[in-house]
């Protein structure tokens, strides 16, 4: 995570730039849905690559199409009952029947904005479909391929490589180069997910039973949060992940230390930590390569150190934050599948440490 | 023994009359309101059960929005707002929003074609109890942490046996198949009587608009129920007995769930909408004193609008891996239902500037859905867009959306026919002031609640989130939402506090104080048991209006058993006389039968088979055959018998 | 009428409150603490005792009514790979666990014992390795491949290939305890 600028990490995972949020009155709202600067690290109007960019041009043809069209219609309406006529009142005699022939000339004028709906419609049909072709005629020449496999409520993320040995996988963070198109390859383990990382394009289920690839590029650098679109249990709400859009050399500089494995440690407190990780029950669910720890069913912690966030997204990751969920998961995120796992201070200190050097 | 179309007969003999009045009445009593067939009865107790669904969905709903205003909050879990949510979903969907489109039209649409009952009267209230009782068995399940927890389409994996232990999602395909069978039944009832029971003389192009709509929406529930039913047993098949209907393992799919249940689900969304096209026609007319415009085409749009929902159903499903050109059909086809939706409007609009409105509450309402529903339409165009959508499905721009096309397009309408026919079911009209304080407080909390919901889907936030970080952002939006949704609640309160009052204190309505055109108003408010002592002879769309003299009248009903007068089907010529049952326990003991069966066969399959034999004696209860009961024709005197 | 309806109106919130006292089978705890950790002492494998023989304490797993807590069992049953020996319940390198022979006992403490001690001839010893509270989990599973928990709170059928019934649609077999290590 070296060299490029990023937003600062406090309590919450960024602070997103507030520009479009000044302002709480119903006109500072209004207003700030029609800036189109409403910037955001998990804003589907701050496109940062091609797919996004395309669905907000499409998006503002129809703001602005819809608000045309319900101005119109509100101002008919209110004009409709307000232009006086006659007296009126319930007991005003009713027009039972209408001149016929006021009525064919009215049928005539009704027409026109019955034929405009239809060509409107027409229209926005043609720069939707539009728009699908574009998104779907991305290049994908030289895509960096990733599986993601959707489990409940974490993302497992695997670089896809010919050689086994160059496989990398890890968790909840997918890294990519700018300008290079990105392939997922989408699975489940269990049940319904959705992929929406709303900065660089829509999203895509995760269904069992039937794998699925998407497409997108990052423009430009940035850290883009994403989460789970599909209801999928209790943690549905905390099933975050982040997308890194990184300059290609650094990229690949990062997937080059991720396939390294992690040296034993040397110092006694590490070596200690290492073996609570290995002999209580954490090895059980988890990996960490280089160790007998060869658990599959939760995320691979073997460069868990140079993540920006634990637990889906939903933690930074601090030393305090790794020790919390470490020692009592089911308070941070209740129902999700790690148990909780009472360490004494000593344990829990020298497995920090260790853990605190898989980078 | 035949009946004569005659002009104002002399309705001299009050005795027949109050003979008439005793044949129509129910038991006094307890015991009569249980067995009542009357469609008013029926249709009363349905309204209220339905309004008090909606009450306790809303109540689930604010309890959501106050675990949401803030970030990080920890008033509710995560366990319990997920069936908070798939509660106010199933309830608003399966308890409210349909049986409460059906209640309108089981009281009114005898009224409005100018007959004395319901198609089937047993099986109308075999409809209710069956409709309570799913209700109810929902309920309890709930409050034994027992409620469905997988949203109110409950899709599987999710829902099936592997991630749903317990019988949570089992109570809710259960609610379903309760729910279908009552909307089923009342569907049948509707089609039979706009059919078949219509008074002499209106032909078809001289039904109400009202009751076209209700025809179009019985047919919809026919096409669309069987499709949830069918898949709501599939799932309690998967959970109960191994089948493997949803497994891709052994076959199976998860997305034939989808398929299934959107085949139903959007048509769903439908049949909720276009009973309120209905009242809206009806309240239009009556408060522009002129009958809608166009009535050629609002037909034609009603029954366009009823076909093209059913090939919709895909855009619910635009983020799975259904082929790009497929969900293209979809996307051309959730533009075009556009086009009668705005012809309608366009009418309207158009009946209203050409008439001379009179902005009383009923017609307040109505406005308030020309501006939600529109907008709620126009974003569902954008929804249609499978690029568009792709970024905003799942979020909470979609909760926005539907919540502008269902409170607009349905709740709004079905207020403004609250505070239209309130006179006529009970006597009273409601209070004037009351109800602009309810419509303008419903207005703006409505859109104070939900229109910066459309910011917050775009700005990344999924749906049924049960919290979010305050890194976010969300916050704010949230909360002015929260603050809408109390609005929300404040104006519910007011439209119950204005019934409590305006049934003691109400101003004495009349027969027809909004001096309306159709048949429904030619009665006495509330009307009699009998509804017309004489059924009406139709010669105009606007009976009330365009006939001048007291409408013609129909004559020759017994009045010593329930008879009705059966007329054809395009010109309404009467055709045969035909006796309706009287009062009947049966229906409620089917429906206690029935339901037993359901409720058992969510623990045991054996509960299909046990199960049976009480409702097969509970339905021969039902048809045993009565003895004809002696009766006399034709003893009304009028001007022109010799 | 009016009364009729007064009435119905106050019945229904009464028999809610009664009804209230909760459904066991439903409840979903996320953190708790296990049924009894230390009951492993009491446990015997042997039905000879000197002098009078002292009753065991009767350990009731709560967990064997509760949905929530089979399907947890039934997914680590899986996740800790207890299916690589007993497969699917049929048994293989290990002995089958949906059969009425309990070699050591086939009381929840029993199985409970079973796997956090371990056993002769190839089952490992999970004790530190599981939380307690799992292991009840497991041991509610256990029991329930053999048909002896109540059927409404067993599981259903996984989604996945289908080997076996249901949990839910084992009939109930009365365990035999054989005292006979494989």
């Amino acid at each position: 995570m070296s060299g490029f600028r990023q937003r600062p990490f406090e309590k919450g995972i960024a602070q997103p730039s507030r520009s479009c949020f000044e302002g709480r009155t119903a006109g500072g709202i209004a207003l700030s849905i029609a800036s189109s600067g409403c910037s955001g690290i998990q804003s589907a109007l701050d496109p940062a690559g091609p797919q996004a960019a395309h669905i907000e041009s499409l998006w503002w043809l129809m703001v602005w199409v819809s608000a045309a069209v319900l101005l119109l219609v509100t101002l008919a309406t209110l004009y409709a009952v307000s232009h006086g006529r006659q007296a009126r009142g319930l007991d005003a005699e009713p027009e039972a029947t209408p001149d016929p022939v006021a009525e064919r000339k009215r049928a005539l004028i009704v027409a026109i904005p019955v034929g405009m709906t239809i060509v409107t419609l027409f229209g926005l049909q043609v720069a939707s479909f539009t728009t699908d072709r574009t998104l779907a005629s991305l290049s994908t020449d030289n895509a960096v391929v990733i599986d993601v496999i959707g489990h409940q409520w974490w993302w497992e993320v695997q670089y896809v490589e010919t050689t086994p040995s160059l496989r990398v996988t890890t968790a909840n963070e997918i890294h990519i180069p700018v300008g290079q198109p990105v392939v997922l390859r989408l699975q489940s383990n269990d049940v319904i997910h959705s992929f929406w990382a709303p900065n660089l394009a829509g999203k895509k289920d995760l269904i069992p039973g039937h794998e699925t690839t998407f497409s997108f590029k990052a423009d430009r650098a940035g850290v883009f949060r994403g989460q789970c679109a599909e209801y999928c249990g209790y943690q549905h709400a905390n099933m975050g992940f982040l997308v890194i859009a990184e300059p290609p050399e650094q990229f690949y500089a990062w997937l080059k230390k991720q396939r390294a494995i992690p040296p034993p440690p040397d110092d006694p407190i590490r070596q200690h930590g290492q073996e609570v990780f290995l002999a209580s029950t954490c090895s059980l669910c988890h990996t960490i390569q280089g160790t007998p720890a060869a658990g599959k069913v939760a995320p691979d912690l073997t460069h868990i150190a140079g993540r920006q966030t634990i637990a889906a997204a939903t933690l930074p990751n601090t030393p305090g934050n790794r020790a919390g969920w470490i020692v009592d998961s089911q308070r941070i995120k209740p129902g999700n599948r790690m148990p909780p796992n009472p360490l004494t201070p000593q344990d829990l200190q020298a497995l920090l440490a260790y853990l605190g050097d898989l980078q | 023994m035949s009946t004569a179309t005659t002009a104002p007969a002399v309705s001299d003999t009050s005795q027949e009359r109050r003979q008439l009045e005793r044949t129509w009445s129910d038991p006094p009593g307890f015991y009569g309101w249980l067995i009542s067939v009357d469609h008013k009865s029926i249709g009363k107790r349905y309204i209220i059960t339905a309004f008090a669904f909606f009450v306790l969905g809303g109540l689930l709903a604010v309890t959501m929005r106050l675990q949401l205003a803030r970030p990080e909050n920890h008033l509710v879990g995560p366990d319990l707002y997920n069936q908070l949510f798939t509660m106010h979903g199933s309830t608003m969907m399966f308890l409210f929003a349909v049986p409460v489109m059906e209640a309108m039209a089981i009281y009114l649409v005898p009224l409005m074609v100018g007959t004395r009952n319901i198609a089937f009267p047993r099986l109308n209230a075999f409809s209710y109890w069956v409709y309570l009782f799913g209700g109810l068995m929902l309920y309890t399940a709930f409050f034994l942490n027992s409620g469905p927890d997988v949203g109110w389409f409950s899709y599987v994996p999710l829902a099936g046996p592997e991630f749903t232990p317990g019988k949570r999602a089992d109570f809710w395909a259960q609610t379903v198949t309760f729910t279908e069978v009552a909307a089923l039944t009342v569907a049948v009832e509707i089609i039979a009587t706009v059919f078949k029971l219509r008074a002499p003389g209106m032909a078809l192009n001289r039904m109400p608009l009202f009751v076209w709509a209700m025809l179009v929406m019985a047919f919809m529930v026919i096409f669309a129920m069987p499709a949830v039913m069918l898949s709501s047993t599939m799932l309690i098949m998967d959970r109960l007995v191994g089948t493997h209907f949803f497994n891709p393992a052994e076959g199976g799919d998860a997305l034939f769930w989808q398929h299934l249940f959107w085949f139903f689900g959007h048509p769903e969304v439908y049949i909720i909408f276009i009973p309120a096209l209905g009242i809206i026609s009806s309240i239009v007319a009556a408060f522009a004193r002129r009958p809608v415009f166009g009535y050629l085409a609002m037909v034609l749009a009603l029954v366009a609008t009823g076909f093209t929902s059913f090939v919709l159903w895909v855009h619910h499903m635009f983020a799975t891996v259904v082929p790009g050109m497929g969900k293209g059909f979809f996307t051309a086809a959730s533009m075009m239902i556009a086009v009668p939706t705005g012809i309608q409007i366009f009418c309207w609009i158009t009946t209203l500037w050409t008439g001379r409105p009179v902005t009383k509450t009923p017609l307040l309402f109505v406005l308030g859905f020309f501006f939600i529903l529109v907008l709620g339409g126009l974003t569902g165009v954008m929804l249609a867009s499978v690029s568009l959508d792709s970024q905003v499905h799942d979020s909470f721009f979609v909760v926005a959306h539907f919540h502008y096309v269902l409170i607009g397009g349905a709740v709004f309408p079905l207020f403004g026919g609250f505070y239209y026919w309130f006179p006529k079911i009970t006597g009273r009209m409601l209070h004037e002031t009351a109800g602009k304080w309810n419509f303008w407080l419903f207005f703006i909390g409505f859109n104070l609640t939900f229109f910066p919901m459309h910011q917050l889907g775009l700005e990344g936030m999924p749906r049924r989130v049960y919290t979010y970080s305050e890194a976010t952002g969300w916050g704010d939006l949230n909360l002015m939402a929260t603050i809408g949704a109390g609005l929300i609640a404040l104006s519910v309160l007011v439209f119950i506090l204005n019934v409590l009052w305006s049934l003691r204190r109400g101003e004495i309505a009349g027969d027809n104080p909004w001096r309306a055109g159709t048949l429904e108003w030619a009665t006495s408010s509330p009307p009699r048991n009998d509804n017309f002592d004489f059924i009406p002879a139709v010669a105009a769309h606007e009976p009330l209006w365009e006939q001048k003299e007291e409408p013609a009248k129909t004559v020759g009903l017994s009045t010593e058993v329930r008879e009705v007068l059966i007329t054809t089907l395009l010109d309404a010529r009467p055709d045969h006389r035909l006796t309706f049952p009287d009062p009947s326990i049966w229906p409620l003991l089917s429906a206690i039968a029935v339901s037993i069966l359901f409720v058992g066969s969510i623990f045991t399959p054996w509960a299909v088979v046990w199960g049976s034999i009480p409702v097969t004696f509970a339905l021969i209860g039902w048809f045993w055959p009565k003895p004809g009961k002696p009766k006399r024709t034709c003893r009304w005197k009028s001007r022109h018998d010799p | 009428m009016e009364t009729v309806h007064k009435l119905s109106a106050l019945a229904y919130p009464v028999a809610v409150v009664l009804l209230l006292s909760g459904c066991e089978r439903e409840e979903r705890r996320f953190r708790e603490p296990p049924p009894a950790t230390t009951a492993i002492e009491s446990i015997r494998l042997s039905d000879l005792q000197p002098g009078v023989p002292t009753p065991a304490p009767a350990i009731a797993n709560p967990y064997e009514e509760n949905a929530y807590a089979l399907a947890e069992g039934k997914r680590l049953y899986s996740w800790y790979n207890c299916v690589g020996c007993h497969f699917q319940g049929g048994g293989g390198i290990g002995p089958p666990l949906m059969d009425d022979q309990w070699i050591y006992g086939s009381e929840p403490q029993n199985i409970f014992a079973t796997i956090v001690q371990g056993r002769p001839n190839g089952m490992p010893a999970f004790g530190g390795k599981i939380p307690a509270y799992q292991v009840w989990q497991l041991a509610a599973y256990v029991r329930s491949m053999s048909g002896l928990v109540p059927k409404a709170a067993a599981p259903g059928r996984n989604d996945g290939m289908s080997v076996k019934k249901p949990e839910a649609s084992v009939k109930g077999q009365p365990p035999k305890k054989t005292g006979r290590p494989p």
